[in-house]
C-alpha cells in the first residue's frame, strides 16, 4: 500500500463577506422609498382600521380570530368551512409571483419582499447613525473598540431592536382587536402568546434584516430557485450593457481613452448593491434586481457626460440587438408574450372564481351527516327512524329562526331532537348543532325500501334564505 | 455577499490512503455540520443522564428530571378534571329535569356523556347505543324501566338485577316451562304475537286459548291489554320492538325459560356527574321521554 502526502484540506467553506451598500439617489431608490412607505405604512395601520358589523361581531376591520375560528376582512366574514377561499388566494398569489417574474424578473424580491423592505429599512437606519460606506467600512476594521464605536454600536442595534419590537408587536394586532390589545401589552394583561409572538418576531426581524440580510435571499429563500425557470430571454431584468461598456478602464486624458468603453469602472454599481454583486458579471442568482445599480450608473454617466443606462433594465434579447445595432423591441412587446398572458389569464380565471364564489356564497349553510350506525332503527309503532347530524350555520350578526324540511317522499317526515317544533333558532355568527330525525311510518314505501333519496331544507324565516343538502334514508332492506 | 471559494487548479486533495490504486478524495464536512455533530454528541450524554435512557436489570435508568409519561398523564388529567370542576358540579348540582333546558350542560354533556358511553357502555348498547339481541337499543322509544332523565338515571346508577343493591330494578318474570303444560304455552305464545304489529300468529287457531291462559298468568305484570308495566320492567308486548326477537321460536322460549337480564350499577364506579352526563347523553338519542 502506498500512501500519498496528506494535503491539508481544501476548504469547501467561505466565510461571510460584509457589505457596506452605499448610499444612492435616484428613480429607482425613490420609487423604492415610496414603495416602503405604502408597505410598512399598510402592515401597521391595518389592524386599527375599524369597520362595524353590529353588536355580536368585532369591529376591526381585518381579524384573524383564531379562538372563534373566523376571519374577518372588512365586508367579507371566512368560516373554517370556506377556507378554500384563503387557498385560492394563495393560488392567486403564486399565479401572481409566476406573472411579474415572467414579465419583470425578480420585482418581488426588489422592491415588496419584507426581507428586502426590513432590510432596507435596517439599513437606513445604519447608515443614518453609522454614517455612509466609507464610514462604515472604517468602522468596521477598526479593530479596537472604543468608545465611539461601541457608542455606535449600540445606538445602532438599540434603534434595529426597537424596530424589531415594533413590527413583532404589530403582528399580533392583526389576531386580536387591536386597542384592547394594546392596553393589555403596555399593562402586562396580555395573554403570554402574544408576548411570545412577539418576542419571537423580534428577535427574527433583528436578525434577518441586520445580520442575515442578503443571506436570507440567497441561502434561505427557495423562490430564487423556482424563478429561474420563471424567466426566460424577454423578462425585462436588470443587464449590463456590455458591447457599450467594454473593455472598461479609468478615462484619462491619456492616449487609448478613445478605445475604451463607457464603464468607467467606478465600482459605483458594485459599492450600492446590497447583495454585493458585480452587476456587470451578468445575471446572478443573488440578484434581486432592487436596481439601485442603475441609479448609481446613471449619476456616474451624467458626471461623465454620457448617456444614461449602461446598467438598465432589458431583456437579454435586446443585449443581442443592441450590439447588432438594431432597435431593442419596445418593453410592451416583451411583456405580452404568450406566457404572461396565460399567468393573466390563469390568475383572472382564479380571482373571477373567488369573486363570484364570495357573492354567491348563503349567509346560512348546512351540512347533514347520516348516522349509519345503525342505519336505521324501529319505533315502538314499528315507524322507521333515520337519524342525521346537522350542522346549522348562521353568519349574520343576529340570531335567526331556521326552520328545517324535508323533501323527496311524501312519507318522509321530519323531527328534532329536544323541540317538537321543526324551527330552531341559531345564535349569531354561530353553528348549531341539531340531531334530526327522517321517520316512515310501517309499512310505507320508504319503510321497505332499501334506500329514498331525500333533501333537506333550511330556511332562514326572517329572510326567506334558503339552502339544502341531498341524503338518503334507510328503510328495511328486506 | 459570500463569494465563491477561488478555483485552485491543482489535483484535489486525498485522504491519503490507497487501497489496489484507488484513492479517496478529501471532502471535509463544512465547519458548522462539525460542530453541530460534536454539540449532538454533547447533547446526546446530557440527555441520558437527564431522561429515562439505560436499560437495567429490574427498569430503566430514570434521569434526573425525573420525568415519565406516566406521570404526564396522571397530570393531565387531573388538570382536565380540575378544567372541567366547575361544569361538573353545576350538573350534579342540577335538577335532572331541567338539564335538557340547559344549553351549555346538554353541549358538555353530549361530549362528556358519549365519552362515558363509549367506555363503559358501549360493550353491550354498541358504539351507536342500537343494542343487540337481549341489550336494550337505547334509540327508540321503547323503556322497559321508563325513559325519563330520571328513570334513565336511576337505571343506570343501581343497575338491572343487582343483587348486592336493595334499591336496584328486578325483574322478576317466572319460567313458565316449570307450571305450564307446553300445549297452554303455545297457545298463549300464538296470543302474544297477535298483539304485535309486527308479527303474525303462527297459528291463529289458538289465539283465543292464549288469551285466557294470559289473562290468568300474564296480565298481572305485562297489562290486560299487553301494554307491560314500567314499575316491574315488564315489557310492552303490542309495539314492534321484541328484545330477544319476536318470532314464534324466541317468544316461546321467553315463556318457556324466563330471560332475566342483567345490568351492572355504576354508582360505585362512576362519579355522579358522569352518570348525569352519560344519562343526558342517553336521553338525547332520540328515545327520551
Amino acid at each position: 500500500m502506498t500512501s500519498t502526502e496528506p494535503q491539508a484540506p481544501e476548504s469547501l467553506y467561505a466565510a461571510r463577506e460584509p457589505i457596506f451598500p452605499k448610499r444612492v439617489t435616484g428613480n429607482f431608490r425613490s420609487l423604492k422609498w415610496i414603495i416602503m412607505a405604502i408597505t410598512l405604512g399598510i402592515y401597521y395601520i391595518t389592524p386599527w382600521i375599524r369597520w362595524d358589523r353590529g353588536p355580536n361581531l368585532p369591529d376591526q376591520a381585518v381579524l384573524l380570530d383564531l379562538g372563534s375560528r373566523r376571519f374577518f376582512f372588512f365586508w367579507i366574514e371566512i368560516w373554517p368551512h370556506e377556507f378554500y377561499f384563503v387557498a385560492g388566494l394563495l393560488v392567486m398569489a403564486g399565479l401572481g409571483l409566476f406573472l411579474f417574474t415572467s414579465a419583470l424578473g425578480r420585482v418581488w424580491c426588489g422592491y415588496a419582499c419584507p426581507q428586502t423592505v426590513w432590510t432596507d429599512l435596517f439599513l437606513a437606519v445604519e447608515r443614518w447613525i453609522e454614517g455612509d460606506r466609507n464610514a462604515r467600512l472604517r468602522l468596521h476594521r477598526q479593530k479596537k473598540l472604543d468608545f465611539r464605536k461601541a457608542r455606535l454600536r449600540v445606538t445602532k442595534w438599540t434603534a434595529w431592536l426597537l424596530i424589531a419590537v415594533a413590527t413583532g408587536g404589530a403582528w399580533v394586532f392583526y389576531f386580536t382587536d387591536a386597542p384592547t390589545l394594546l392596553v393589555d401589552l403596555f399593562t402586562l394583561q396580555a395573554h403570554p402568546i402574544a408576548y411570545t409572538t412577539i418576542a419571537i418576531l423580534t428577535g427574527t426581524t433583528f436578525f434577518f434584516g441586520g445580520f442575515a440580510r442578503e443571506q436570507i435571499c440567497i441561502y434561505a429563500c427557495p423562490w430564487p430557485r423556482i424563478q429561474a425557470a420563471m424567466m426566460d430571454e424577454d423578462t425585462i431584468t436588470i443587464g449590463y450593457r456590455e458591447w457599450r461598456g467594454e473593455p472598461r478602464g479609468k478615462h484619462r486624458k491619456a492616449e487609448g481613452a478613445e478605445e475604451l468603453g463607457d464603464c468607467i469602472d467606478c465600482h459605483a454599481c458594485v459599492n450600492v448593491c446590497p447583495m454585493g454583486i458585480d452587476i456587470r458579471d451578468g445575471q446572478q442568482l443573488e440578484c434581486i434586481t432592487c436596481g439601485l445599480c442603475i441609479d448609481a450608473c446613471d449619476e456616474m454617466m451624467e458626471k461623465v457626460g454620457k448617456p444614461r443606462g449602461l446598467i438598465d433594465y432589458m431583456a437579454l434579447t435586446d443585449e443581442e440587438r443592441e450590439r447588432a445595432g438594431e432597435e431593442p423591441k419596445p418593453v410592451i412587446k416583451h411583456i405580452l408574450r404568450p406566457r404572461t398572458i396565460l399567468y393573466t389569464a390563469l390568475w383572472a380565471l382564479v380571482g373571477v372564481a373567488l369573486v363570484v364564489a364570495l357573492f354567491i356564497r348563503p349567509e346560512i349553510d348546512m351540512t347533514v351527516a347520516a348516522v349509519r350506525n345503525p342505519t336505521y332503527i324501529t319505533l315502538a309503532d314499528g315507524t322507521i327512524r333515520n337519524t342525521y347530524e346537522v350542522r346549522l350555520r348562521n353568519k349574520h350578526g343576529e340570531e335567526r329562526p331556521f326552520r328545517l324540511t324535508v323533501k323527496g317522499h311524501p312519507a318522509v317526515r321530519i323531527q328534532l331532537e329536544g323541540t317538537p317544533y321543526q324551527t330552531v333558532k341559531v345564535p349569531a355568527d354561530s353553528m348549531l348543532n341539531q340531531r334530526v330525525y327522517l321517520q316512515a311510518p310501517p309499512g310505507s314505501d320508504p319503510a321497505k325500501a332499501e334506500r329514498t333519496d331525500v333533501r333537506l331544507w333550511v330556511e332562514d324565516i326572517s329572510s326567506g334564505e334558503r339552502a339544502y343538502k341531498d341524503t338518503f334514508f334507510n328503510g328495511r332492506a328486506n | 455577499m459570500a463569494k465563491q471559494p477561488k478555483q485552485q487548479k491543482q489535483e484535489p486533495s486525498t485522504t491519503g490512503h490507497e487501497w489496489d490504486g484507488i484513492q479517496e478524495y478529501n471532502n471535509p464536512l463544512p465547519r458548522w455540520w462539525v460542530w453541530i455533530f460534536y454539540a449532538t454528541i454533547v447533547w446526546g450524554i446530557w440527555y441520558t443522564i437527564a431522561y429515562p435512557a439505560w436499560p437495567m436489570i429490574e427498569e430503566a435508568t430514570s434521569g434526573y428530571k425525573g420525568w415519565s409519561t406516566r406521570a404526564n398523564v396522571a397530570q393531565e388529567i387531573k388538570a382536565a378534571e380540575e378544567a372541567n370542576a366547575e361544569i361538573n358540579a353545576k350538573l350534579v348540582n342540577a335538577e335532572l329535569s331541567k338539564i335538557p333546558q340547559d344549553p351549555e350542560l346538554m353541549a358538555y354533556s353530549r361530549s362528556a356523556g358519549e365519552a362515558v358511553f363509549e367506555t363503559w357502555c358501549a360493550q353491550c348498547h354498541g358504539s351507536g347505543a342500537a343494542g343487540f339481541k337481549g341489550y336494550p337499543n337505547l334509540l327508540d322509544n321503547a323503556w322497559l324501566w321508563g325513559g325519563t332523565l330520571e328513570d334513565i338515571h336511576y337505571t343506570i346508577s343501581h343497575g338491572i338485577r343487582n343483587e348486592d343493591d336493595a334499591d336496584a330494578r328486578f325483574s322478576e318474570m317466572p319460567a313458565f316451562g316449570e307450571i305450564l303444560p307446553e300445549d297452554q304455552i303455545e297457545q298463549v305464545v300464538n296470543y302474544v304475537m297477535s298483539m304485535s304489529p309486527a308479527y303474525e300468529p303462527k297459528d291463529a287457531s289458538l289465539v283465543e286459548a292464549g288469551a285466557e291462559v294470559y289473562d290468568i298468568n300474564c296480565a298481572a305484570c305485562h297489562g290486560p291489554e299487553g301494554k307491560g308495566m314500567e314499575s316491574m320492567g315488564a315489557p310492552n308486548l303490542t309495539d314492534a320492538i321484541w328484545l330477544y326477537g319476536g318470532d314464534y321460536a324466541a317468544v316461546k322460549d321467553t315463556v318457556m325459560n324466563s330471560r332475566y337480564g342483567v345490568m351492572p350499577p355504576w354508582q360505585d364506579r362512576l362519579e355522579e356527574y358522569e352518570i348525569r352526563a352519560v344519562a343526558t347523553y342517553v336521553h338525547q338519542l332520540g328515545g327520551g321521554q
